[in-house]
């Protein structure tokens, strides 16, 4: 899906309620767009791949597809990175890619109307504020929405390779 | 079934006859034509134009009508062969190979083109047998096609030898082509009396789509038989006109039939075609299969150390071994194709830039049998063209020159293709002026590389892949841009193969393409380091030894060379390479693996060597990016992911690693040169 096409459906489903996926970095709340999300699943057999930045975990085999694991918790700098049976990968579908990312729980769906949906604070140093679509409000809890499709094809996520696309 | 479901049946055929055309255009020794060959080539037009005719392609019709007349004149002795005639017929061959692609995309063709050879062809008719073909060029609408059907009165359409289902559809069809007065028969003989809205011969061509033409037999029926002007049934002037057309037509169909029946008794259709996509489908089913089959094997042993082992579950579990291999390999074989499908274009290829060129060539091809991946047949055959054109151009003297040299007048240029190990070796020879070692030492200077006069030949030779470099003095119609060398190159080394060149100035020039013979699965050595598994591909795995500590040295700090039977080669600890933890460091109690990785060698250290077996490639790009000193990831019996090592990318790895770990001020030392020139 080109980034106009995507931009497009984000724009249409932001008229409406959309639905997020929350999953929890430590204790803090993300969401990502459910549309994104392939599957969820939990997190073995990772083969690690060389000289690849920290947050790159490997790759593992998704019925006979080789996926390349992220762990944003390296990636947001979070002190407590624990592999258990609580640890969980959401493998998403972001630019005709495969790509799981792995979590410390999903928690719920949920839907959030317009209103509920503030726009990012300019801000952030280890995640820049480009790449989240805003912040949700729900209640006292804050919900931190990740545009998924900007941050795993950026170029520091180091997931694609920009020679390739020349 | 509606008409429209044969339109890519006959876009294939067509294809193939086209291809058929030329090759025995080509063949065609114009000074004693073989009459088979005429006839041959008479019947590829004939049946293209029955076939455009149904399918109311007019403007293909129409330039296979009038090639088809010339062709008949030639056949029947009334045309006297030339080569210019033979060129021009070629011309036509591709306008109308122009056109049927036209015709595919659903487009109108090149009317001009059309115009242009219709004229010439004309041309050529009047001035060689002093007769004016019935359709003139200025008319884009052929009477022909375009008027409506008229009816050809009373066919008899006998079908011999038909079974029953197919017979069912040929009755639909006949019912669309016409009104279907009476029928009855059985399998061997079933007739249909048509009052037919179309000729004899469109008919045919329609049929033969389903049956062979052996096995159809049409005759002019009842009381429109031969009798030639306006029958007194027959109500309207157009319907005399068609009615005028079936009875000329008729009468010559059974007689080519025989004709037919008698040159190819064994034409019987004894292939399908399917769709690559579906191919690749199964292929990749297959893989998976593979994949479950070696799990469950590694399943079963673990229950058998247990000694909970059942015989006839190990028994089951060999044989289910056995067959998936067959199996997979069954379904690879699908996938191969034979070189010939590449080389049966080099005739043409060649016939024409010697003709730009003004020079004589002998075109030889060596093992057209040879099978390769259907994947890298289509992508070898460009590299292929540019190598051959480069050696019409730059490697065979003019004629006269060579006969200064004391050669023949005849350049010979070799196309040749073999298996070798696991690798499929494909050579492009010829006997020219081979390559100047000098002029290309000094070309490259001009340009700007890199070079010293101590680079070996071979490195030499492989300067004219540096983009932008020729040394052809002026630039020709065929090659000399310097553009596309390097393009090969990357091709080539982008199937996962390499080039070599080997040449002889004043003898020749010899390229070597080498290719694996397929990109799908990789016959692979499974090696521990620490606890990670990795693949080397086989191929390139030459021996394995344990190191003695008196054979590895030291030089300049990090860098260690291991000296086997005379040769030193440098040492590439994967550990340390690719950063794996737990791993054996002691070199001496380590493995030394010798492998070759683009003509050269090195000595991999490894902790264990764990077998050798066949994986399924695949690709690590898909979802993510090129990993240096990795080739591609498979997967495992367990269902984890291997890595696939690529050899000279660890080579690489393992120098900028030392090279960073050093420090820059150290520099580098002069010594790596040297071995690995060794």
């Amino acid at each position: 899906m080109s980034q106009a096409n995507s931009e497009a459906v984000r724009t249409a489903a932001e008229a409406e309620n959309s639905e997020f996926l929350v999953f929890s970095l430590g204790a803090e709340e993300y969401a990502i767009d459910i549309l994104k999300v392939q599957e969820i699943r939990g997190y073995e057999n990772v083969t690690r791949i060389a000289n690849a930045p920290a947050f790159i975990k490997g790759v593992t085999n998704l019925r006979g597809v080789i996926v390349p694991i992220v762990d944003l918790r390296i990636k947001f700098h979070l002190d407590n990175v624990e592999y258990g049976g609580q640890t969980v990968v959401i493998v998403v579908n972001v630019a005709n890619r495969v790509v799981g990312i792995v979590v410390d729980g999903v928690s719920d769906v949920m839907t959030l109307t317009p209103e509920q949906i503030k726009p990012a604070p300019e801000f952030g140093v280890t995640l820049s504020s480009d790449f989240l679509s805003g912040l949700g409000s729900l209640d006292d809890r804050m919900l931190v929405l990740v545009d998924i499709d900007k941050l795993l094809t950026s170029e520091e996520m180091a997931l694609v390779d920009n020679t390739q696309q020349q | 079934m509606d008409i429209a479901d044969f339109f890519d049946t006959f876009f294939e055929e067509a294809e193939e006859l086209l291809a058929d055309m030329e090759q025995h255009l080509l063949e065609l020794d114009v000074d004693d034509p073989d009459s088979e060959q005429l006839n041959a080539i008479f019947r590829a037009a004939h049946s293209i134009k029955g076939g455009a005719g149904t399918f109311g392609f007019s403007v293909l019709q129409k330039t296979t009508h009038i090639l088809e007349n010339l062709l008949d004149s030639a056949r029947k002795g009334e045309l006297m062969l030339r080569a210019d005639l033979v060129d021009t017929f070629l011309e036509a061959k591709d306008i109308m190979h122009q056109q049927l692609d036209a015709y595919r995309n659903e487009e109108e063709p090149d009317q001009d083109a059309f115009e242009r050879i219709c004229h010439t062809l004309q041309q050529i008719a009047l001035e060689e047998i002093g007769e004016t073909l019935e359709t003139p060029p200025a008319a884009p609408e052929p009477a022909p096609a375009s008027a409506p059907p008229a009816s050809s009165g009373l066919l008899s359409v006998a079908l011999l030898n038909v079974s029953d289902k197919d017979r069912e559809l040929l009755v639909e069809e006949l019912a669309q082509l016409g009104e279907i007065q009476q029928q009855g028969g059985d399998e061997k003989r079933f007739e249909v009396l048509l009052e037919a809205s179309v000729g004899a011969d469109d008919i045919e061509a329609v049929m033969c789509f389903i049956i062979e033409p052996e096995q159809i037999a049409i005759t002019v029926a009842g009381q429109s038989a031969p009798v030639a002007p306006a029958p007194a049934d027959m109500p309207t002037p157009a319907a005399v006109q068609g009615a005028a057309e079936a009875v000329e037509k008729t009468p010559t169909a059974p007689e080519k039939k025989e004709k037919a029946a008698a040159k190819k008794p064994a034409a019987e259709s004894s292939s399908i075609r399917v769709s690559v996509d579906k191919v690749d489908q199964i292929i990749n089913l297959v893989g998976e299969l593979i994949i479950t089959q070696s799990m469950l094997d590694q399943t079963v042993s673990e229950l058998s150390d247990q000694s909970v082992g059942n015989g006839s579950l190990q028994n089951g579990m060999s044989l289910l071994q056995r067959n998936a291999r067959d199996l997979q390999e069954a379904v690879m074989s699908i996938r191969m194709i034979p070189m010939e499908f590449v080389f049966s274009r080099f005739p043409r290829v060649v016939r024409d830039t010697a003709g730009k060129l003004g020079k004589e060539i002998e075109l030889i091809t060596e093992g057209k049998s040879t099978e390769l991946d259907k994947s890298l047949v289509e992508r070898i055959t460009d590299p292929l063209t540019h190598l051959v054109r480069n050696s019409l151009d730059h490697g065979i003297e003019m004629p006269e020159v060579r006969e200064a040299l004391g050669k023949p007048r005849q350049g010979k240029l070799t196309l040749a293709a073999r298996h070798q190990g696991g690798n499929i070796l494909i050579e492009v020879k010829d006997d020219g002026a081979g390559m100047d070692r000098e002029r290309l030492l000094a070309k490259a200077r001009e340009n700007g590389l890199n070079v010293s006069d101590t680079m070996t030949d071979e490195e030499v030779y492989q300067l004219i892949f540096a983009p932008g470099f020729s040394t052809a003095a002026e630039v020709t119609d065929v090659s000399g841009r310097g553009v596309g060398m390097d393009v090969v190159k990357r091709n080539i080394q982008g199937m996962g193969g390499r080039v070599e060149i080997q040449s002889k100035k004043g003898e020749g020039t010899n390229t070597r393409i080498v290719l694996p013979l397929t990109l799908a699965i990789l016959d692979g050595m499974s090696i521990k380091v620490g606890c990670e598994t990795f693949i080397l591909p086989l191929s390139t795995v030459l021996e394995s030894l344990q190191p003695a500590k008196g054979d590895m040295y030291a030089m300049a700090g990090d860098d260690v060379v291991l000296k086997v039977r005379d040769e030193y080669l440098p040492v590439i600890a994967i550990h340390e390479a690719l950063d794996v933890e737990n791993a054996i460091v002691d070199p001496t109690k380590s493995i030394a693996v010798i492998v070759q990785g683009e003509g050269r060698r090195y000595a991999l250290l490894v902790d264990e060597l764990i077998g050798q077996q066949q994986v399924v490639v695949k690709n690590l790009e898909d979802n993510y990016r090129k990993v240096p000193g990795v080739s591609a990831a498979t997967i495992l019996g367990d269902g984890s992911v291997a890595l696939i090592l690529d050899i000279t990318g660890l080579h690489r790895l393992s120098r900028t690693k030392k090279e960073a770990g050093k420090s820059a001020h150290t520099p580098h030392p002069a010594y790596d040169k040297e071995i690995e020139l060794s």
